[in-house]
């Protein structure tokens, strides 16, 4: 191997900092979360303790966490299969050209670089109008997915901008009906990518915000619910919650790549 | 193109088409009619009234909030731009093996996939008044009070944008640049460049598409905030985004479509000047 250059060396440093920049925050208040029950904000820690953990399993001032949890973590849930299911339907459809295909592709630009607020906005207006009560499940849903779909239609095309179509000819050649073709040879090619979707559709839309601000209603989901603490941040409760959402967060990611590694062990397996 | 093409393209693509059509155009065209309605204090009120947008021009806030918004979104784009074409430089180009390029790809990406929220609110015991970046300073005996400026301010708030954002443009045009054919630098190796030219004349020209989607993504998530602005700055700063929200706020409904308005025009108009620079189809 050749040499490293100089400035290999400056570059890994910048880089270094940047990692520090992007997680210091994030592990700092994992471990000011810790704090004993009359610590502060910030340091020196006050004794350690799980006190502020326990706090926040209490019934509490603050409000219904847990129900907002698990109301995020069905709506994620939804949103994942729904982004799933619409983005593979309509990279499928992408792959050939039709009449309109163009207008579809930047109206779901669109979708992208439309300030969140003013869909939230939209949305809510609708339904007011409609007189139709806004719920997570229904206005919510619907909000949501207008930003996980974009981002599951962009990877979706990403996979199939580098589709070897040579499978799926021989697929043809050897019989196959066309449902058999995207059964038995598309989709487990493109299963991994798939996967990715699926963890884009499921983490966006528990983290998400201000798409949902105006269309959740009157049961908060997690986000917005933090939000609502965020307004008088004085306790290090909001830090112990904070870093439990993170954990969460974190052992998704974890999951979803685990199920990547097992995808492509098998797959080699299988090669080989 | 065949009929039948097109006929199964729709089919797949509806669901698409339906989702977007109900919860994107018509909230969107929803805005623009209610832009002209009217408010009482209770209730709104269908008219056809320029008033909302009398108003909105007629105000100094307007353009104030309005160059705010601009100036926050200028200087994030500046610094995200920096910051991620050099670490995407750094990924795509210094590190030689596959494994370690994705390890740290994802170490850049994760935090993405985490709560904005969190994220924001963990910047108060760093940058507080009795905050680690105030000890520290203070301990080292660079300043003697406390920098008051750190936390709830312009600062803070631009800090936040990068943390969240320079993702957006790490992502793209490391992207365009594991594309870029490495013969190219080869060919500009042997023939005498230096790695400063190499950089200049191979490698920045060739990564502009990605920039440009990263400065999509960044200008348009900067422009559209609210909630950042409103966290960081402690409510001291304003954007047209928290301008919306205020309103809805006091549910002022036909006054806060008149602002979405303007601020959709403003952001389109800003993207459809950039996409002639780039064809995203073609770039994923």
């Amino acid at each position: 191997m050749e040499p490293r250059p100089r400035s290999f060396y400056a570059l890994t440093a910048f880089f270094i900092l940047f990692v520090v920049f992007l997680y210091g925050p994030t592990i700092t208040i994992g471990i000011l979360s810790f704090q004993g029950p009359q610590g502060g904000l910030t340091f020196p820690m006050n004794g350690v303790s799980t006190y502020w953990f326990h706090n926040l399993f209490q019934q509490q001032a603050v409000g219904d966490i847990w129900g907002a949890f698990r109301r995020s973590f069905a709506l994620g849930l939804m949103v994942m299969i729904a982004t799933v299911v619409i983005s593979v339907m309509a990279g499928l459809a992408f792959r050939k050209r039709f009449t309109g295909s163009g207008a579809l592709f930047y109206l779901t630009i669109a979708s992208l670089v439309i300030p969140s607020i003013l869909v939230s906005l939209g949305v809510g207006l609708i339904f007011n109008q409609i007189g139709a009560k806004v719920h997570w499940a229904t206005s919510g849903f619907g909000a949501q997915l207008t930003w996980t779909l974009p981002f599951g239609l962009l990877i979706m095309f990403a996979v199939f901008n580098r589709f070897d179509k040579r499978f799926e000819e021989a697929a043809r050649d050897q019989g196959a009906t066309p449902w058999q073709t995207i059964r038995h040879v598309v989709l487990p090619i493109i299963a991994p990518s798939v996967v990715g979707v699926a963890l884009f559709g499921f983490s966006l839309s528990y983290d998400e915000f201000a798409r949902t601000l105006l269309t959740a209603g009157s049961h908060n989901t997690l986000p917005l619910e933090i939000f609502g603490m965020t307004t008088n941040v004085t306790k290090p409760v909001i830090f112990a919650l904070g870093t439990l959402t993170t954990v969460f967060s974190f052992a998704i990611i974890l999951a979803f790549l685990a199920t990547l590694w097992v995808l492509g062990k098998r797959r080699a397996r299988r090669a080989g | 193109m065949k009929k039948s093409d097109t006929l199964k393209g729709w089919a797949l693509a509806s669901p698409l088409l339906l989702v977007l059509l109900a919860f994107l155009l018509l909230p969107i065209a929803m805005i623009v009619v209610v832009s002209f309605w009217q408010a009482t204090e209770f209730a709104i009120v269908p008219a056809f009234s320029f008033e909302n947008y009398q108003f909105l021009f007629s105000s100094p806030v307007t353009y104030k909030v309005f160059w705010a918004t601009l100036r926050y979104a200028l200087i994030t784009w500046a610094l995200t731009l920096l910051i991620g074409f050099t670490v995407a430089y750094y990924l795509a180009f210094h590190i030689r093996s596959n494994a370690a390029q994705t390890a740290l790809f994802l170490v850049c990406t994760i935090p993405f996939l985490t709560s904005n929220i969190i994220r924001m609110i963990s910047w108060i015991p760093f940058l507080g008044r009795n905050g680690i970046a105030n000890q520290t300073l203070i301990g080292m005996g660079v300043i003697e009070q406390p920098l008051e400026w750190l936390l709830y301010s312009d600062f803070s708030v631009i800090l936040a944008f990068v943390h969240l954002y320079t993702l957006f443009m790490i992502v793209p045009i490391f992207n365009t640049m594991m594309r870029i054919d490495r013969a190219l630098i080869e060919a500009a190796r042997d023939n005498g460049a230096s790695g400063w030219q190499i950089l200049t004349n191979v490698i920045i020209p060739l990564s502009k598409p990605g920039i440009m989607i990263g400065t999509i993504f960044v200008l348009t998530l900067v422009m559209g905030d609210f909630i950042t602005v409103r966290f960081m700055s402690g409510s001291q700063s304003a954007n047209v985004g928290r301008l919306i929200s205020n309103d809805i706020a006091l549910l002022q409904y036909p006054s806060a479509s008149a602002t979405s308005v303007v601020l959709l025009v403003t952001v389109l108009l800003i993207i459809g000047a950039l996409m002639r620079f780039v064809n995203i189809r073609k770039e994923l």
